[in-house]
């Protein structure tokens, strides 16, 4: 177990540098920031002395090597725009996205999993084709579209839902969060529907067809036979057994509801960070940008790793290291 | 009466209609691929053309008539520019990303796959990591970065998608020529001592088709909604090309306003387009999966 936890921090740290090298130099060729930050009637030792200052004047590899020995002591540089450290700009939105990913993903599991159920136990009843209808119309509409009718209705025509912001926050140890007012509630409802309604689609599937599978095995006619009650069955044999590959799936899919939040916040003006790196992009703020994506890059690979730990706690049937080291 | 030996191509028409909705997602398909093909021929006003835009028409609601007397069936945006135009010319350049893109990686995925099946070792290896690489991350955030980079245009997106996507049609068509492999013909042309590009590609590949269809098939809908999404967030294509998301774009600063048309009817469009190739996927999976075949 110390073995594997050693391997794979090494390959983490590995791809990582191999992200931050391949990001670097992507935004690296983006434009010239100087251009957007100085006066336009700047004469040509305004701009010199703007790009020195940025510390753009110097050669490329000069560059990388000044960030990656600043990265190393958790330093990825200035944000051009505001001028405060990068990372700090990210870490202050991040609670933000995170709650907002959080709440969605409770959303799609207390609703994904129950309804998969019933669609797995009652395939072609009316009420599981309906469930799978709306399950393949959760996957195949793009989540900035369903945002966009979710405003139409909820805050156009009804005037229910406000379409943007996080609305009253409250803090918890120091951390804003907004789901514990009333405002705040009202403001992360429809953001949070929209991010979950992918995930919420997946688990469904996911959910269903494992229940159809597990049906079918010895163990559940077993219990049928022993006269145990349909919501034991159910509750205990069933959803103990198709439990682990759905864990798996809610771990891996957290990294990508953070992904997805992107859209999600800029439709619903959601100050997090998937707002703050289109916003970054919009205005060639380079340092912005990479320290964005190393801070989602070093979470997706956390959170890999967790899911790693926890499957195979889950599961002993799989087993780290030698075995897993292959794929 | 029905002759004894049916074409293939007879028995997958026949049973390609047995399902009413995949029909129907067909007959859709048709038509919207039709709009966007004869979008410069059918459409009222080429939208982009200055010279027959009138500001004094902009954001007519649906069914208004212009100053000279047409009527605009779905409203005009804010510079005036006729909707229905607009979405059919918006259809042919979604379509077009989508398909564009969509071919590209699958000639890509398609010859990394094969040759990572067939020869095994440190090349399977090696192209395999980098796919389990990619596809840990979320096609949205490559693209994203992609474009921030590269900047805007149709060439751009394309490439975005194409990148995006090959590693999905590289791991299907391995996982299938894995298992065509170790088939008797393949042994057999083996034995013939036939060229490694020839068993490779007339033998494997014809065999690793099937599944890469559907999978084709689904994709093409996730490039044009990927599309969209990025074209939506300002990254995608250039206004002076507009595809659906862009249209979409543009109306959502008048949304709020109840100006729902700008945004709303683009957005139909996509949503149809998205459908009726889902529908069409669908059938497909079950009639090339031999394993639901009667």
């Amino acid at each position: 177990m110390l073995a594997y936890a050693i391997r794979r921090f090494g390959q983490s740290l590995f791809v990582l540098v191999l992200m931050s090298f391949i990001v670097f130099v992507g935004v690296y060729a983006i434009g010239n920031p100087v251009e957007l930050l100085v006066n336009p009637q700047a004469d040509e030792v305004e701009r010199a002395r703007a790009t020195a200052a940025l510390g753009l004047d110097k050669p490329f590899l000069e560059q990388y090597w000044v960030f990656l020995k600043g990265a190393a002591s958790g330093d990825l540089g200035r944000s051009f725009v505001y001028n405060v450290p990068a990372l700090d700009l990210i870490l202050d939105k991040l609670p933000a996205t995170i709650e907002l990913a959080f709440v969605a993903m409770v959303i799609a599991i207390a609703l994904g999993i129950p309804l998969g159920l019933v669609a797995g136990l009652k395939p072609d009843s009316a009420i599981g084709r309906g469930i799978m209808a709306g399950s393949i119309l959760g996957f195949s509409l793009p989540t900035f579209w369903v945002g966009l009718v979710l405003i139409m209705v909820f805050s156009v025509q009804l005037g229910w839902l406000p379409s943007n912001g996080r609305g009253d926050t409250l803090a918890v140890a120091g951390i804003p969060v907004s789901f514990l007012t009333a405002d705040g509630l009202a403001h992360i409802a429809m953001p949070a529907v929209n991010l979950a309604l992918f995930k919420l689609s997946l688990l469904i599937r996911l959910t269903r067809a494992g229940t159809r599978e597990a049906v079918l095995q010895d163990y559940v006619k077993f219990a049928r036979a022993k006269g145990l009650p349909q919501s034991r069955v159910i509750g205990v044999h069933v959803l103990k057994n198709i439990l682990i590959p759905i864990v798996t799936v809610i771990g891996l899919e957290l990294g990508s509801v953070i992904a997805f939040a992107i859209v999600t916040e800029s439709i619903f003006a959601w100050p997090g960070t998937g707002k703050l790196l289109i916003d970054s992009i919009n205005q060639l703020d380079r340092p912005v940008i990479v320290a964005y994506l190393l801070v989602i890059v070093t979470l997706f690979i956390v959170i890999n790793f967790v899911v790693d730990v926890l499957y195979s706690m889950l599961d002993p049937r799989v087993r780290l290291g030698g075995a897993a080291a292959s794929h | 009466m029905a002759p004894r030996t049916e074409s293939p191509w007879a028995r997958f028409r026949a049973e390609f209609a047995e399902s009413r909705l995949a029909m129907a997602g067909l007959a859709l398909l048709v038509v919207i691929l039709a709009l966007g093909i004869l979008a410069p021929v059918i459409s009222p006003q080429n939208p982009y053309d200055l010279a027959q835009l009138d500001v004094m028409d902009s954001r007519l609601a649906p069914g208004e008539k212009s100053a000279d007397g047409r009527t605009y069936w779905l409203g005009t945006d804010d510079q005036g520019r006729d909707m229905l135009s607009g979405i059919f010319y918006g259809l042919r350049i979604s379509l077009g990303v989508g398909v564009a893109s969509t071919v590209f990686a699958l000639a890509i995925g398609l010859v990394f796959g094969l040759v990572a099946a067939y020869f095994g070792g440190w090349v399977d290896t090696i192209i395999m990591r980098v796919v389990d690489i990619q596809l840990s991350f979320p096609a949205i955030l490559i693209a994203l970065i992609l474009l921030a980079v590269l900047g805007q245009g149709v060439d751009k997106i394309v490439i975005a998608l194409v990148t995006v996507q090959w590693a999905y049609y590289a791991r299907t068509v391995r996982s299938s020529a894995l298992v065509e492999r170790q088939k008797e013909y393949v042994e057999a042309a083996r034995v013939l001592a036939l060229g490694q590009a020839r068993i490779v590609f007339r033998h494997l590949l014809p065999n690793c088709l099937p599944p890469l269809i559907v999978v084709a098939t689904v994709q093409v809908a996730h490039a044009i909604a990927l599309e969209a999404t990025l074209s939506f967030l300002g990254l995608g294509l250039p206004i002076t090309e507009p595809s659906l998301g862009l249209l979409i774009s543009n109306g959502f600063q008048y949304l709020l306003s109840g100006k729902y048309w700008i945004s709303f009817y683009p957005g139909v469009a996509l949503l149809l387009t998205i459908m009726a190739i889902n529908l069409v996927a669908d059938q497909l999976r079950d009639i090339l999966n031999p394993r639901l075949r009667k």
